[in-house]
């Protein structure tokens, strides 16, 4: 009896301490080391734990060739609410977390990872809060990075070659640049149309949404779901896989309640106005950001087209976006190129 | 601290050192309402961008020649510091040579920017930021005692913010030395604007989201020898103002301009003139309207109109014959006006001493071929003058 209630005993301080730790999550401050959130059971290993669930969207923002993997936490007997056309309601006390790292060589899973930084997005009784805790050599544990920090790494890519990056952890006002809608800081991703794809689960492959579902951290989502197309997948319309690719990487600053929207170009899904779109639009402010070019978008004149000069660029003072890119993306690069090549007046 | 109303209130300090970088943002970050962060004097290089967020702080420096920030090596960010909060004093330090803009103001309620200096070091070149100080979006907008140089753009750019108050500060070797842009209620005065490509510009653009700039007054500044070959990179409105304007007025409203020097200047003192380029934008007026000027002193003008850059000086060179004036007023007005006049309200006033010389032209009689467009006679401008209301700021 007495060795049955010491295993019941062990069994429950070993449960309590896998927890993840909800007062820390709602907490004024943020702990100094990620481990202390309890969101993983391995950190190193990046394994979660049962109550975090991973996730994966179909378009994605593009930061450095880097990887990211995502984790979404519903603290228990609460549900995100659905909302059309904007991200899940996600209660307080959630968590949205994203590890970005670079495989040692990406031909080879098995040789490996290095693990950049972990981003967190908090749900305090005030609103979301952003912080990032950046990985120490060791890989053992990310400590908090208020001011941000740089990462020399390099990795070797798919076609063999060694490349390398100076990788920047945002300090916490970069992460507000991309993360504010009218001046509060909201998650960008976890919107049902971007969610609505299978994903392979410990337990088997489901639509996230249907997981979800089950899993009782989303009330409702819709049947019928119009989801961005992933810009990576060659079968689809290049018009579609455009506007989905700069709807993710540039349309939450470059939107009317955005960061840039004093700009008045617009690039998330729902812009229709050519104008606001690039097209035959003069810039404002840009300076030498418009490398000497009239519009935004020529159509059918990629190299006097300022939207694809500045996604070339690597000069800090014209590249876009203005944070979170040290390299330029060049598979993104050739599409908006042909993109603009085929365009019509 | 006694009579502070914020109890808790404190002061941060920063000095030079290697890790000046990370501590001086993080300060930015972690600091509190009413807490004041002392930049030390001395030399700080940063390889990116500084940001604050946080409402009703100060940031101060030892002096804009002591304190300085210097962003040469600068890897990141698009503009040496960002201000994206309320209530935020910036005094006494300079930003240097940032890739993109020097300091940019995003949004703010209560920007007040006091004894700092934006400069490029290397002269003018396009490759230099756009701006030097950028409030864009923003409210209650001080600019005082500032220094601004160097910028490929406009040294001190106001765009798209209301209650603005530009004084006391100096614009050299800009392209815009200040440009007050889709803005209302602005007050600039006793600046000077000196060796830019054009001296203090106040342009409306349209297809943003605040557009109709109006009620802005330029006052007792020297606008004096600007004659900096334009370097903005192309594409950009003000690439196309030629070198030698003293003040331009573009597509505004309610614009007063009063005792200010306007001298040296090659192509011309003063011009008022309609935006010229295409537009589909239904909710934007091209024209400039109830624009009054008076009681200014030029000295010489229009020896040297740089007839490369834009349209301006061409077209101005052209049909004035060579002679031109110190006032230009390109005289075009919605078609319907062409025809009937423009609403007396409307009308640009002109109250100048004898010797002012004044040019307009009838685009009517322009466009049918009339032997004499040219109307050079400023009594017909001149009007009994209604002075527009001073700006106030609440603590200013």
């Amino acid at each position: 009896m007495k060795k049955k209630f010491q295993f019941l005993l062990v069994l429950i301080l070993c449960t309590r301490l896998n927890a993840v730790n909800d007062n820390l999550i709602i907490s004024d401050s943020f702990p100094s080391k990620l481990s202390e959130f309890g969101f993983f059971l391995d950190d190193s290993a990046q394994v979660p734990h049962e109550n975090v669930i991973p996730y994966e969207l179909i378009s994605t923002l593009f930061s450095d060739y880097s990887y990211k993997q995502r984790w979404v936490y519903v603290p228990g007997g609460k549900q995100a609410k659905y909302e059309e056309n904007w991200v899940f309601n996600f209660p307080v006390g959630s968590a949205l977390i994203k590890t970005f790292y670079y495989p040692v060589d990406e031909r080879d899973p098995e040789l490996g990872m290095n693990l950049l930084e972990t981003r967190l997005l908090l749900r305090k009784e005030n609103g979301w809060e952003a912080v990032s805790y950046a990985w120490n050599e060791e890989q053992n544990e990310a400590y908090k990075k208020i001011a941000g920090k740089t990462i020399n790494v390099s990795w070797t890519d798919f076609m063999g070659n060694d490349r390398d990056v100076r990788y920047r952890v945002p300090n916490v006002n970069q992460c507000k640049e991309c993360h504010a809608a009218k001046d509060k800081i909201t998650p960008i991703g976890p919107k049902a149309r971007n969610l609505n794809k299978k994903f392979d689960f410990k337990e088997g492959e489901f639509n996230q949404l249907t997981y979800w579902m089950n899993r009782q951290i989303i009330d409702d989502y819709p049947m019928e779901l119009v989801s961005p197309v992933d810009w990576t997948d060659e079968n689809e319309n290049i018009n579609d896989r455009v506007r989905s690719y700069l709807d993710v990487n540039c349309g939450h600053c470059h939107s009317p309640t955005g960061n840039a929207n004093s700009t008045g170009l617009y690039l998330h899904l729902d812009e229709t106005r050519k104008i606001h779109l690039g097209l035959y639009k003069k810039p404002v402010a840009t300076g030498r950001g418009s490398g000497g070019l009239k519009y935004s978008i020529v159509p059918g004149k990629p190299e006097e087209s300022i939207l694809l000069h500045r996604m070339i660029s690597l000069d800090p003072g014209v590249m876009m976006p203005e944070s979170g890119r040290a390299l330029s993306h060049t598979e993104a690069v050739e599409m908006v190129r042909e993109w603009i090549m085929v365009m019509e007046d | 601290m006694l009579f502070s109303a914020h109890f808790q209130a404190k002061e941060i300090i920063i000095g030079p050192g290697e890790n000046a970088q990370e501590d001086l943002q993080e300060a930015l970050i972690l600091m509190s309402e009413g807490d004041t962060l002392l930049i030390k004097s001395g030399y700080y290089l940063f390889e990116d961008g500084l940001s604050l967020d946080v409402d009703d702080v100060t940031v101060i420096g030892e002096g804009m020649n002591e304190t300085v920030l210097d962003f040469k090596n600068q890897q990141s960010g698009a503009q040496g510091f960002l201000v994206t909060s309320n209530g935020v004093t910036l005094k006494d330090f300079a930003i240097l040579d940032a890739k993109g803009d020097a300091l940019k103001v995003i949004g703010s309620k209560g920007i007040n920017m006091i004894n700092l200096r934006t400069e490029w070091t290397g002269g003018p070149k396009s490759t230099n930021g756009a701006y030097g100080f950028y409030p864009v979006e923003s409210e209650d907008v001080l600019i005082d005692g500032c220094v601004a140089i160097g910028a490929s753009d406009a040294g001190i750019y106001v765009g798209q913010s209301k209650n603005i108050i530009v004084r006391n500060s100096i614009a050299q070797y800009n392209v815009a030395g200040i440009e007050i842009e889709n803005s209302y209620y602005a007050d600039v005065y006793n600046n000077l604007a000196s060796h830019n490509t054009g001296g203090i510009l106040i342009f409306d653009l349209p297809d943003l989201p605040q557009q109709g700039g109006h009620h802005i007054r330029v006052f007792d500044n020297k606008s004096v020898d600007n004659d900096t070959d334009n370097f903005a990179p192309e594409g950009n409105i003000v690439g196309e103002v030629p070198r030698g304007t003293g003040i331009i007025i573009m597509a505004n409203s309610d614009v007063e301009v009063f005792n200010n020097v306007m001298s040296g200047n090659g192509t011309v003192n003063l011009s008022i003139v309609s935006y010229s380029d295409e537009t589909d934008d239904p909710n934007y007026y091209p024209h400039p309207r109830r624009i009054q000027i008076h009681n200014n002193t030029y000295g010489p003008g229009g020896f040297d109109p740089d007839v490369e850059t834009g349209d301006l000086a061409k077209a101005l060179f052209e049909i004035s014959e060579g002679n031109m004036p110190d006032i230009f007023w390109d005289g075009v007005v919605p078609v319907s006006q062409m025809i009937f006049g423009q609403p007396k309200e409307d009308k640009l006033k002109v109250d100048e001493n004898r010797d002012v010389s004044f040019l307009t032209i009838s685009p009517i009689k322009y466009m049918l071929g009339f032997s004499n467009p040219v109307r050079t006679e400023k009594k017909e401008f001149k009007g009994v003058i209604n002075p527009l209301e001073p700006i106030v700021i609440d603590g200013i």
